[in-house]
């Protein structure tokens, strides 16, 4: 199961659903820096997938080459099958992408509703914003992902707990009809009972058939939620597990001495072979 | 915040108590925001009344209704180049090129005007000097965004070279008198008593009318409503300081027109901030500007369209000033023109890290920094008093808003 050699064959047999967005021997080079070195990963709906790997590893690179803020540099992207270019977050939110970084996006001078519409307003008659229609939405998604802690959508963001701004945070990102969802180390910042409530809801998204990617150093929570996990290691992917065949210790070892193919042939075959 | 269960209550809780909670449950709401740092514009109201205490004491003129009349006419300009600031400073932006902006339109629409020279229609002279503000706003907003130099420099190079230009456009005249009855009555002519009467009944019955059909939306939608009390509340306090105002002015003079003017721009804008894409936009790039990017907000666009706008505004303010003053002279824009329209947004309440304010406060801290320099001038005091007690007057402001931004960010609301 530990490898960077077949990643989506291992899947298929293993998970069974076709994965909604694959990633196959994507490169990416900041100048004479490699960051990404001939990734493979996927994600299936329903699927609750971890990104996990030491600082440096890439997984921001990873995910904010999914975004499209970067372009990857070598490499194809798959979404439900087609391959497809991503030159830009919008191109990732049309397909149906959405990721919630670590730093939310969110702006503290507005408030809950604002936010959630944020560049993707909704108007009426007269280019009038639908204030009462957004309003109503923005309630329903918070019902719906059974987030219940916060007072009054009308309040700003800056009056919210760190709970209750990455609940905002990622209704955001899924009231958009999205498939995939990206969260960026939703409890990096987040006290105990706080955690719990955001992977309380990370679990609903997966229950709802989203594909849910999470990017976390910390391995409870991926054990807690996560059912597949990806480790990358100096820019690649070392490792791929289902969650309940590995122990912690495994996964410490391959983020700290996963088996590196740097090795420019054996990775130039892949490529061929694939 | 405790885990699930325990917050699951309040939730409901909530939703029925917001139907059917009175007016008494929103003034104790409003009081603990006003404790918790959040003051709104009671500052600002508090200052408006000791202000008319301390003059009205000293001189028993400065609370009668032609001082009144003046007071508006005085406050016009800088109530019209402080919207335009108002935009800028929610970007977190500064604009110090209005000053000589404005100059440059006042002394353009002169020129146009005169009856030796291109003596053009008035409407065509205020057009011209209306796209030339929006022009030279346009101008700083690309320096700024694509160039990506600092707007305080940018604008700091425009108030130099726009007062080199008007001194280009009419020194050599030096001080040209307005002939044109539309534009000099902008500021010297009133509206009928009747007019003004109609007028404000008018205005009254729209707020009503909207507030009411906002509140039947909401209620068809199943949205919480406050208390229809409130409603009436904010109807009644709109209608009798109208009316007070329409009333006031009618036993002088009556309404000026630069105050129908400046009614209409303030409604126009408050709707582009508050119910409009763009609005909301300047709101968000002004709280969080990455933020904004990556929710697909054009963030220079956003960028250039305030520069324009706050230059056009700046515009308006020197056609405004030159209606007033019956003419234009090579000093126009100078003075204290850029430091009090900045000094009118601040001291209203809109702040200068960006992404707090509205238009409103453009009106209030204007008549504020007016009842000031009226006040003063009535009791014959210098220009050094003048300016000593002004600035005393910003920082108080200023310092109420850092205050206030401590006790927010107390209470988790910063």
């Amino acid at each position: 199961m530990s490898t960077a050699a077949s990643p989506s064959d291992s899947r298929e047999s293993g998970g069974g659903a076709a994965p909604v967005l694959e990633l196959k021997g994507v490169s990416k080079s900041f100048g004479a820096v490699q960051a990404l070195y001939q990734v493979d990963f996927a994600v299936a709906p329903g699927q609750v997938m971890a990104l996990v790997g030491d600082n440096g590893a890439g997984k921001s690179t990873l995910i904010k080459c999914i975004a499209g803020i970067h372009p990857i540099s070598d490499g194809q992207i798959f979404f439900e099958g087609q391959p497809v270019d991503i030159h830009g977050p919008k191109d990732a939110a049309k397909l149906g992408i959405e990721v919630v970084y670590q730093d939310l996006a969110l702006a503290d001078n507005l408030d809950v509703v604002q936010n959630m519409f944020l560049g993707r307003e909704e108007v009426s008659s007269l280019r009038r914003l639908d204030e009462t229609g957004m309003e109503k939405k923005a309630t329903d998604t918070l019902a719906s992902l059974s987030v219940t802690t916060i007072r009054s959508v009308r309040q700003t963001v800056a009056g919210l707990s760190g709970g209750q701004r990455q609940s905002v945070a990622v209704a955001k990102a899924v009231m958009w009809n999205s498939k995939v969802v990206i969260l960026d180390e939703p409890t990096a910042a987040l006290g105990v009972a706080q955690t719990r409530q955001v992977l309380d809801l990370v679990r609903r998204l997966g229950q709802q058939g989203l594909a849910v990617v999470i990017v976390s150093h910390n391995l409870h929570d991926v054990f807690e939620v996560a059912d597949h996990v990806t480790v990358l290691r100096l820019g690649q992917n070392v490792a791929e597990y289902r969650v309940a065949d590995v122990t912690q210790t495994q996964i410490v070892e391959a983020i700290t001495a996963g088996t590196l193919s740097k090795v420019p042939g054996q990775a130039d075959a892949e490529v061929v072979t694939a | 915040m405790s885990a699930t269960a325990p917050a699951n209550t309040p939730s409901p809780a909530a939703a029925t108590s917001a139907a059917s909670d009175g007016l008494g449950d929103h003034a104790r709401r409003w009081w603990a925001d006003v404790r918790a740092g959040d003051l709104g514009s009671l500052p600002i109201f508090v200052g408006l009344i000791i202000i008319a205490i301390v003059f009205q004491s000293q001189n028993d003129r400065f609370l009668t209704s032609g001082n009144f009349v003046n007071l508006i006419v005085q406050a016009a300009a800088f109530i019209a180049i402080g919207m335009g600031i108002v935009f800028v400073l929610l970007l977190g932006e500064i604009d110090l090129s209005v000053g000589y902006v404005s100059g440059v339109a006042g002394s353009l629409t002169a020129l146009l005007l005169l009856e030796d020279g291109a003596s053009l229609p008035a409407g065509v002279a205020i057009a011209a000097a209306l796209a030339l503000g929006a022009a030279i706003g346009t101008l700083h907003g690309v320096l700024i965004t694509k160039v990506g130099i600092p707007s305080f420099v940018v604008t700091l190079a425009g108030l130099i070279a726009w007062n080199g230009v008007v001194l280009l456009l009419i020194a050599d005249r030096g001080t040209i008198v307005l002939q044109n009855d539309l534009v000099v009555g902008f500021s010297n002519d009133f509206l009928a008593d009747g007019t003004a009467w109609i007028v404000a009944v008018a205005a009254a019955a729209i707020y009503a009318a909207l507030l009411l059909n906002e509140r039947r939306v909401r209620s068809a939608a199943n949205l919480p409503t406050g208390p229809m009390s409130l409603t009436a509340l904010r109807i009644a306090t709109f209608a009798v300081i109208l009316f007070a105002v329409v009333a006031i002015a009618n036993q002088d003079r009556g309404i000026p027109f630069v105050l129908v003017v400046l009614a209409v721009l303030f409604l126009g804008w408050t709707f582009v901030l508050n119910r409009t894409r763009f609005g909301r936009h300047v709101y968000a790039v002004g709280g969080n500007a990455e933020a904004a990017r990556r929710a697909g907000i054009d963030v220079d666009r956003v960028k250039i369209a305030v520069f324009a706008i706050c230059s056009m505004m700046a515009a308006l303010g020197g056609i405004i000033l030159a209606s007033r003053l019956r003419s234009v002279d090579p000093g126009a824009g100078g003075g204290q023109i850029l430091l009090y329209s900045i000094a009118a947004a601040v001291i209203g309440g809109t702040s200068l890290f960006g992404g707090r304010g509205n238009i409103k406060s453009a009106v209030l801290g204007a008549l504020v920094i007016a009842s000031i320099d009226n006040g003063l001038g009535l009791l014959g005091l210098s220009s050094g008093t003048k300016f000593v007690v002004t600035g005393l007057v910003l920082l108080a402001a200023v310092t109420v808003d850092s205050v206030s931004r401590k006790g927010r960010a107390q209470s988790g609301r910063a």
